[in-house]
Formats: C-alpha cells, sequence, structure tokens
C-alpha cells in the first residue's frame, strides 16, 4: 500500500521499509529543540533519568525566545539554567539573546533543518518546518527530555489530509488568508492526530514565507504536522542556508488520505478569525461593521520574517499609526532585523509611530511587551486568540495578514490593504 | 487502578491558555501552577476542587501549547483522570508522560453532569456514574501506553527499559 510523504519519512526514521497508519513506531531523531518555557522543565526531568549526557550535542536546538530578555527574576531563572545546562553539555545550537530569533524562524534560517529531516520540539508551532518537507512535530518537555538523552521518540504513525492547493493567489493574499481559510473550513480539531499534506500547482505561487506561515498554524486545526513537497525553491532555500546533506521524498500516488480538499486559491479573500477560536474566520467582506481596534501586533513564528515586514512597509508607508493605538512590530530574528534595517523598513514603520521589538514570543502569548488590558481588541498576526491569550481575559485578539494588521493599524480599526493603499 | 470523584464538567476547545495562562508560565512549580490552574475559565476551580476529583469535558480538550505545565497544573491540583470526547495530541502525549490519567468517552461525556460522583477503572476503561446508576466503556489505552503509565511516565519507563 502506497505511503503519504509524512509516513515515508516516518519509515525511514525508524528504519522500516514500510508503515501503516495506526503504528506505533520509535523514531531517530534529527533535531530537538526546547525553548526557556520548555526547557527548564525537560532538563528538571532529564536528570531524573540514569544518562550521563545528551545523546548528541549537535542535534538539540536550546532557545530562550519566549520571555527574553528576561521579563522578571523567575523568567531570568529559567534562562540561567538553559544556559548552564547548555554550557555542561555543549550544546552547539544554543542561541543567546543578541544571536536569538524566535526559534521557528530561526532554526530553518540557520540551515538545522533539511528535508526528509525528523525533528521534535517542545513548542506547539514545531510543525513550522514541514514547509521545508520535513516531519516536525511538538511535543512537551518530558519527551524532549527523553529525546535530548536517546535521540529517539515514539510515535502513531498518522493518518492523512490532503489538501490540493490550485490556482495563484490574489494580490494581498498570503500564506495566512489561506491557513486561516483551510482551519475555518475544517474547525479546530479538524485534522485532530492527522498530517495536514499540501499539494497542488498553486504551491509554486506559494513563497517559502508563506509555506512556514501555512505549516506553523497546522497545530490550530489540531494537526500532527503540516507539509509541503519538497520544489525549487525550497532546493534554493537550502542552497542559501544550509550545508546539511538532505534527502527528498515524495508520497505515492496510492497513498491513502482520509479526506481532500481542494482549494482555489486566486477565490480567497483576506481573512480574519475573530475571538476566540482561530476557526471562527470571516473574510474582509464579510464584516458587518466597524469594529475599533486598540492595539496591532505584527511579527510572531507565524508572521514575523522578513516578507511580512515588506508588506506590513508596503501598506504602512507615508502613512500614521492611527492616534490613540498602539502598533507594536517584532521581527522574529537578528538577522531578519537587520535586513529589515537595511531594507529602510524598520524606518518606515518608526515614521508611521510603530515601535519595533527585539525577537520575542512575548506580545503572543500575553506574557509581556503588548499585554491587553480588560475590553481592549487587538489585531495580530499571530496564531491564537483563544480566551485571555493576549492578556486579560476580557480583552479580545483577531487574527490576520501582516497586510489586515497593517492597514488595521492606520485605519484604527480592522481594515483590508485595499481600503488605504489605492 | 481506579480513581473516585466529582466531575466538573466544560464545554469544547479547553485550550492550555485558560488551562494555565502564560503569565504563570515563568513558573515551574506543580503547586503553584495548580493554584492557578484553569483560572480564565472557571474562577472557582481551585477553592471548590479536592483530591480524586475529575475533569469531564468534549471535544479537543488541551488544544494549543504544547506546554506541560498544563497536565502538571491539572494532577498537582488533585485531578484524578480527565475524561473527555477527544484530547488535542500534544497534551494527550503529555499526560501520558508525566502519569496524569486521561480517557476519551464520548457517551460518558454526554451525561456526566457537575458534581456528578464518578468511578473509572483505568485497567477495564469502564467509567462508573455512581449519581445516576450508569455505565460507560472508555478506551483503554493501548498496551504499549499502559506500560508507560504503570512505570508512572516516560522518565521511569526509559530509567527501566532499553530505550537507552
Amino acid at each position: 500500500m502506497g505511503m503519504t510523504m509524512t509516513q515515508k519519512i516516518l519509515a525511514k526514521s525508524a528504519g522500516l521499509e514500510e508503515v501503516e497508519a495506526g503504528q506505533l513506531i520509535e523514531s531517530n531523531l534529527d533535531l530537538v529543540l526546547g525553548n526557556d518555557i520548555t526547557a527548564p522543565v525537560a532538563i528538571k526531568e532529564m536528570e531524573k533519568m540514569n544518562v550521563k549526557g545528551v545523546f548528541h550535542k549537535d542535534k538539540i536546538a536550546l532557545v530562550p525566545d519566549h520571555f527574553v530578555p528576561n521579563k522578571d527574576i523567575k523568567s531570568a531563572e529559567n534562562c540561567k539554567s538553559v544556559r548552564e545546562f547548555a554550557l555542561k553539555n555543549e550544546i552547539t545550537h544554543y542561541f543567546e539573546v543578541g544571536e536569538m530569533g524566535i526559534e521557528h524562524a530561526l532554526l530553518p534560517e540557520k540551515g538545522l533543518i533539511g528535508p526528509g529531516d525528523v525533528i521534535i520540539g517542545a513548542d506547539s508551532h514545531t510543525c513550522t518546518y514541514g514547509a521545508l518537507g520535513a516531519f516536525s512535530t511538538g511535543v512537551g518537555s518530558t519527551d524532549m527530555a527523553a529525546g535530548m538523552a536517546t535521540g529517539k521518540a515514539w510515535f502513531k504513525v498518522p493518518t492523512a489530509i490532503k489538501f490540493h492547493l490550485t490556482g495563484k493567489p490574489g494580490k494581498w493574499i498570503s500564506g495566512k488568508d489561506i491557513i486561516l481559510h483551510i482551519i475555518g473550513a475544517i474547525g479546530v480539531d479538524g485534522a485532530l492526530y492527522r498530517s495536514m499534506e499540501f499539494t497542488g500547482d498553486g504551491i509554486p505561487y506559494l513563497s517559502m514565507d508563506d509555506r512556514f506561515t501555512i505549516a506553523n498554524m497546522a497545530i490550530e486545526a489540531g494537526g500532527k504536522n503540516g507539509i509541503f513537497p519538497v520544489d525549487e525553491r525550497t532546493i534554493s532555500y537550502m542552497t542559501q542556508h544550509s550545508k546539511k546533506p538532505y534527502k527528498i521524498y515524495e508520497a505515492d500516488e496510492d497513498a491513502l488520505y482520509e479526506e481532500e480538499y481542494s482549494i482555489d486559491l486566486s477565490s480567497l479573500r483576506p481573512t480574519i478569525a475573530f475571538p476566540h477560536l482561530p476557526e471562527n474566520t470571516k473574510t474582509i467582506d464579510e464584516i458587518p461593521e466597524d469594529i475599533p481596534i486598540d492595539q496591532v501586533v505584527i511579527g510572531s513564528c507565524t508572521n514575523g520574517r522578513l516578507e511580512d515586514l515588506r508588506t506590513a512597509a508596503k501598506v504602512m508607508e507615508g502613512k500614521k499609526v492611527k492616534k490613540g493605538l498602539r502598533c507594536i512590530i517584532f521581527p522574529a530574528t537578528q538577522s531578519i532585523y537587520l535586513q529589515a534595517m537595511e531594507e529602510g523598513l524598520l524606518k518606515t514603520f518608526i515614521e508611521a509611530g510603530a515601535v519595533v521589538s527585539t525577537p520575542t514570543c512575548g506580545p503572543c502569548l500575553g506574557g509581556y511587551m503588548g499585554v491587553l488590558a480588560a475590553g481592549e481588541r487587538c489585531v495580530s498576526t499571530t496564531n491564537r486568540n483563544f480566551v485571555g491569550r493576549m492578556g486579560h481575559v476580557d480583552s479580545e485578539v483577531y487574527l490576520a495578514s501582516p497586510a489586515v494588521a497593517a492597514a488595521s493599524a492606520v485605519t484604527g480599526k480592522i481594515a483590508g490593504p485595499d481600503e488605504i493603499s489605492k | 487502578m481506579k480513581a473516585e470523584g466529582r466531575a466538573f464538567t466544560y464545554g469544547n476547545n479547553v485550550d492550555t491558555d485558560v488551562i494555565i495562562p502564560a503569565r504563570y508560565l515563568n513558573s515551574t512549580d506543580p503547586r503553584e501552577l495548580a493554584s492557578h490552574c484553569m483560572e480564565d475559565i472557571d474562577k472557582e476551580f481551585i477553592q471548590k476542587v479536592k483530591k480524586g476529583d475529575m475533569i469531564v469535558a468534549k471535544k479537543n480538550f488541551g488544544c494549543g501549547s504544547s506546554r506541560e505545565h498544563a497536565p502538571i497544573a491539572i494532577k498537582a491540583a488533585g485531578i484524578s483522570c480527565v475524561i473527555a470526547e477527544t484530547f488535542a495530541r500534544i497534551f494527550y502525549r503529555n499526560s501520558i508522560n508525566i502519569g496524569l490519567p486521561i480517557m476519551e468517552c464520548p457517551e460518558a461525556v454526554k451525561e456526566i453532569e457537575d458534581y456528578d460522583e464518578i468511578e473509572v477503572d483505568f485497567d477495564s476503561g469502564i467509567i462508573y456514574n455512581k449519581t445516576k446508576g450508569t455505565q460507560y466503556e472508555g478506551q483503554a489505552f493501548p498496551p504499549f501506553m499502559q506500560k508507560i503509565i504503570k512505570a508512572e511516565g516516560l522518565v521511569n519507563y526509559i530509567n527501566q527499559t532499553s530505550l537507552l
């Protein structure tokens, strides 16, 4: 019986010729990832294991990115424990403030991920790397600890959903609109336990940044992973970023999919997820009345990449952030920050009255750097809009693309880019 | 292995942000995390809950973040079992890995009401509603996961097996 792309990669990682959905396997891991929230718990768990050290110092990535630069004393203690562990175990890929970035933007940029890899990360958005044709999935701290100690993880081979993407997306339509559209269609548990396999003649139109955004939010549909086929764009990205050897896997023609969806990218409109679930989507044309907002956040592991910042800058150029509204922009990595500076994007943002932050996950999860008060509304390019996600339990988050977020910052209400950049 | 306690019922998509809000993630102390457990969905939860009580919820319990702090907070709050129609997959893994018993059983979820007295037998998968006198058959864990749970979590399992 044929295998999906995910199943083929998993079979290889377990040293098997073939696997089938539902089978429990033990995979060899190419990379184990943790951050300043999850790694401290993993480090404590690893100390309870009868092991001398980590399985491979080059195959672990530790990225303090959630609450750094340290937001308070407790966060500082957590980061300290990660730093000490990294030094003691001579972890090659430990990224200190100054060289770090938001983990899921950073690791591909640093060339640590390649097609065909199997990666676990103690962060739910680890599924981002499926954009490069890798199998990657989020786990908790104990799985991370076991992964660091043994280089292995157990998986149940998932069944799959196929998303056939066709056509060319319109001017302002980005990966964010595509994935919000999909989550709106299948729901926040629509892909529960399953892999989301993207395919179709629309994929060549999607930049790597678009694909990272789409794979990143597979978890918001409950998916185990999201994965893209490897094409010329992927190979060109790898050539630019990595010296790692990699192997390309393709789905068998007779692979089994539990469900199939066909999406015409040319028909999509800017899409916004209303509170308090990513599945509560409306297109920009379906918003019945003005929704005034208090804050705009542009950044995160979902939408803090260069292309996202370029789009936001294009919309905001020569405009001003609406009086009384806070617009917070956070480039996802130091390298993106620098490039955005060189291209003049940061100048555009600052002149428009936005604030530009160091890379951090802070505002996305209501940690710091943009926490909301009771009754406040935020349009955000992040990935979750659960109750209390960005602050007070009575605040609201509307998820959108960088183009919509930037237009909303200028108008002070939820707005599409066409409304201001005619 | 059995558990016994009162039910606290919730709806669909109870996410990790309401189970343990990120503003408390600067701590890794189970007791401190437990003191804020379910705070953003049920303010009185932590005052009401007694050791042995259970959480009963609908679809996709534990969706969202990979934070193990969520099952850790629930376990440290005294919850003996979470019963749901379905669980988000990372939460499912994390619960098994830290030794928090969980069970999928849509029939039980449909009928159980707040404060019903529930008894769960993990070996057979039988859920007994003492208040209503009804019985439901939950999904017992596959053998591989039972081994991890019997070892009281992945760390002990690894220490006992040849994974290393």
